[in-house]
């Protein structure tokens, strides 16, 4: 008996509507985040993420709406990201129907945010989204990156990795941004740094094009893959990534 | 009739989920804090999300425990679910704080002895025979997120009185994943969160109201 690894579709949202574009440019419609995350439960995912890529207040509340509507016919953890601050934020989402809540540039800016959500709901609601670059200006050769990778911090990857858990993250969102959008699958050495570091669950993300990029990312070490255009398009069916996975000696449920 | 769960709500995370998930199960749900509700209720369903000891506090400063009681003390269905199944033992200890349970069975809930926690995820379970609660469900995964759990079941039930079914799970070590003990069911997993396997679970709990 052992857990299974996850497959987990990823939705970024804005204004009502599941959007994607490469490496964070050129946001293109993709449908209704409702219908896609039935579709995707159905499928036989796992957990489902929605990233609230939008900026204004109006359409946050619509982020606020889709959760809740998703989370009343989809029997499966729902992780929301994008744009949580505080704690209050944390607790909205989770009363809209949310499981885990993923936080990334406020934390940068405020590790104490960290320590704040995991005392008031646990660990195990939060998820710290990490998306990360390679550079030579850290030591590991992994920099963290804000707004969609287009600007470098100061922080080495690994390190704000070990901070993170320290304060309370339960669970690493680890996204390349190298890699991210290029469908030529995930960042291997990335993946397995994070593993050999982290005492929380791992899920890889970034560069998922084709059935063979998933299993290298869980023998690297990752518990969970995320994805989100290979199934938006339909170029890959969360059935087919579960059965590449199997087929490797993974567990999948 | 479709049988009435009521969901006790104490302040304690997302019981959303919960409520639709009784929902599709065929329950008549309400989400509810008060006490003759909770307790006219055929079914008592008692969630928990966050650390043992502010689950204690919230339960305690909403009174969930003498509802609970009476409740069983009538023999009248409660069923906890995560940190609302931990509850019912002596004791936690979570982050070194030690909390007072509510103490229907003996044992303490402890960390998990592994290397990587929470363990969240999809996993098995070895379902007790008998079972009321995993009827027709064999090897179905079910959605677990917890870092802390009973390890030993020591309750020693006396003729006539039935003996509980305890099922299991496994991470680092074993641990309990389910009890059904007279009127009193829980679950260490999240049925609400479980999808189909999971609502068949909450489906068996309801038809046996």
């Amino acid at each position: 008996m052992s857990v299974a690894v996850r497959v987990i579709p990823c939705l970024d949202v804005a204004a009502g509507r599941v959007v994607k574009g490469v490496n964070f440019l050129n946001l293109e419609d993709q449908g209704d985040p409702v219908e896609l995350a039935a579709r995707y439960f159905e499928q036989g995912a796992d957990e489902i993420t929605f990233l609230d890529v939008t900026a204004t207040v109006d359409d946050r509340s619509t982020t606020y709406d889709v959760v809740r509507a998703t989370a009343e016919q989809v029997f499966i953890p729902l992780t929301v990201g994008g744009g949580v601050r505080s704690d209050e934020d944390v607790a909205r989402l989770l009363a809209h129907g949310a499981d885990k809540v993923g936080v990334n540039s406020a934390a940068i800016a405020r590790p104490a945010l960290l320590g704040e959500i995991a005392d008031r709901f646990g660990a195990q609601v939060l998820v710290l989204s990490l998306d990360v670059k390679r550079s030579e200006r850290t030591a590991s050769g992994f920099v963290v990156t804000t707004h969609g990778g287009r600007r470098e911090t100061e922080l080495d990857a690994l390190d704000w990795a070990r901070e993170a858990i320290e304060r309370g993250a339960g669970e690493l969102l680890v996204n390349s941004i190298d890699a991210d959008g290029t469908k030529r699958g995930f960042d291997i050495e990335l993946i397995g740094l994070m593993r050999e570091l982290s005492s929380v669950p791992v899920i890889a993300s970034g560069g998922a094009g084709a059935v063979e990029h998933f299993p290298p990312a869980i023998a690297a070490g990752a518990d969970a893959v995320l994805a989100a255009s290979v199934f938006h398009r339909s170029e890959l069916t969360v059935g087919q990534v579960k059965e590449a996975l199997a087929a490797s000696g993974a567990l999948v449920r | 009739m479709a049988a009435k769960v009521a969901v006790l709500d104490y302040g304690s995370g997302n019981v959303h989920s919960a409520v639709k998930a009784l929902e599709a199960a065929g329950a008549e749900v309400e989400l509810t804090g008060d006490r003759r509700a909770a307790l006219e209720a055929d079914g008592l369903l008692v969630p928990g999300v966050g650390a043992f000891p502010a689950v204690m506090d919230a339960l305690n400063a909403a009174r969930g425990g003498s509802i609970v009681e009476s409740r069983l003390a009538g023999g009248r269905p409660v069923l906890g679910i995560c940190v609302g199944m931990q509850v019912f033992f002596e004791r936690g200890i979570e982050r070194g704080v030690e909390a007072e349970g509510l103490g229907e069975w003996p044992g303490t809930v402890s960390v998990l002895p592994s290397p990587i926690l929470p363990h969240m995820g999809w996993n098995t379970v070895d379902a007790a025979e008998g079972s009321v609660l995993f009827d027709g469900l064999h090897d179905e995964r079910f959605y677990f997120v917890h870092s802390y759990a009973a390890q030993e079941w020591t309750l020693d039930v006396i003729p006539p009185f039935p003996q509980p079914h305890v099922t299991w799970a496994e991470h680092g070590g074993r641990f309990i994943a389910a009890v059904e003990n007279g009127p009193l069911s829980a679950t260490q997993f999240h049925p609400e969160k479980s999808g189909e396997a999971g609502i068949r679970l909450l489906r068996n709990w309801i038809d046996s109201l």
